[in-house]
């Protein structure tokens, strides 16, 4: 599987999840773990270009496929991507435990609704769950990413 | 929370699965796993064989036949949510499959995973019933039809044999009058009760074992729905009658 543009071997046990894998053999801990069975939706990763949650996946099934993670938004040093500058500007986070999901959800959401409604934001975020900000700021991050996206 | 030791299984067609399931002792399909591998996760199913279907090339099809929609074991939720061809023929599967979670679930949750799995508060059987739509059912004894009103007979149990691999769903055109409604605590949570409403036919889920057809002028008649912390009996049955009031009204 290809995570991040990298090629990684499968883990050997069939029951690896892929957000372990990812966490304790690749080391990509920017994948946070919350609930593990998909409510809460801070595993999300994107696979071919799709956000899913990565603790429904066992590893292995990722085998033939690209991961993208937190990590391969922007590499270290570079502008950050524009769904990760609008939660900074907006301040769409607390604690940040869920931010990484969000964002992957988000960056799922804009690819399929570039200038979405004020539905469709709620839509596209009701998936995950943030115990801190009470939505608000998060939702002017998704506007303000839609507008940084097109620029 | 890991998943419980199993062998895993990854056929890549239908022929090498069904040989699979017909040769393992205690074996599960995993189609989309998004409620399976939470099953996993909490140590709820402990099967010694998965058979990863996922590898299966051309079984995520959506196809016209037989004037409704067929929908192959592959084909994820979201797909289905997209579909020009379902929105055409059978917008009910359309107004449905969007009350399914959230679209990343969707994206790969399956609509044959969630008639399998058979839970009671999901929509997708209670549209299959009140469609009249069947299933396919394959095995290396061959291919049979299920019809709704036979395939669901318990919580979370249908009439699959342990050797059979659902391979597809037909849903009837749904081009008549229609309505899906539900009542959940959250938004994408499963329903604490639901009604379907297709022309004069009303399919009700959450209040019994499986998906049940009702009389929608006595939609509550003969059920014994169960409480939980979300929602008592009466509650349930209440909430029957609200929702079933709201289809016919659509």
């Amino acid at each position: 599987m290809k995570v991040n543009g990298i090629a990684h071997p499968a883990p050997a046990d069939p029951r690896r999840l892929l957000s372990d894998h990812l966490r304790h053999d690749l080391g990509l801990t920017g994948t946070h773990v919350g609930c593990e069975h998909g409510v809460c939706g801070c595993c999300t990763v994107l696979l071919d270009g799709a956000p899913v949650r990565s603790c429904l996946m066992l590893a292995v099934q990722a085998e033939g496929h690209e991961v993208t993670t937190i990590e391969g938004l922007a590499a270290p040093g570079a502008p950050l991507h524009p769904v990760q500058q609008a939660f900074h500007e907006c301040h769409g986070l607390q604690c940040g435990f869920c931010t990484p999901g969000f964002v992957m959800s988000v960056v799922g959401l804009l690819h399929e609704h570039p200038d979405p409604s004020p539905e469709q934001v709620d839509e596209g975020i009701s998936g995950n769950l943030c115990r801190c900000t009470g939505y608000a700021s998060i939702r002017r991050a998704v506007r303000r990413a839609a507008e940084l996206s097109k620029q | 929370m890991k998943p419980p030791q199993f062998e895993y299984h990854a056929p890549t067609s239908v022929e090498e699965a069904c040989a699979l399931l017909s040769s393992l002792q205690d074996a599960k399909v995993l189609a989309g796993g998004q409620s399976l591998v939470p099953l996993l996760n909490f140590r709820l199913a402990r099967p010694a064989h998965l058979v990863d279907i996922n590898r299966i090339p051309n079984l995520d099809r959506i196809y016209e036949r037989d004037g409704g929609v067929a929908v192959q074991a592959l084909a994820r939720q979201a797909d289905v949510e997209d579909s020009e061809l379902v929105a055409r023929r059978c917008p009910l599967l359309l107004a449905a499959v969007r009350l399914v979670a959230h679209r990343v679930i969707r994206n790969r949750g399956t609509v044959c995973g969630s008639l399998v799995h058979a839970d009671p508060a999901s929509e997708l059987p209670a549209v299959l019933l009140a469609l009249r739509g069947h299933v396919v059912a394959r095995s290396t004894r061959g291919s049979r039809i299920i019809p709704a009103a036979d395939f669901f007979i318990g919580v979370m149990e249908t009439k699959l044999a342990y050797d059979e691999l659902l391979v597809e769903a037909w849903f009837p055109a749904s081009t008549g009058r229609f309505a899906i409604a539900e009542e959940s605590r959250r938004h994408g949570d499963f329903a604490l009760a639901g009604a379907v409403r297709y022309g004069d036919r009303l399919a009700l889920f959450g209040v019994a074992p499986t998906p049940v057809l009702a009389d929608r002028n006595d939609p509550t008649h003969g059920l014994q729905p169960s409480g939980d912390l979300e929602a008592s009996p009466e509650f349930r049955l209440h909430l029957v009658r609200i929702l079933t009031e709201k289809v016919f009204a659509a």
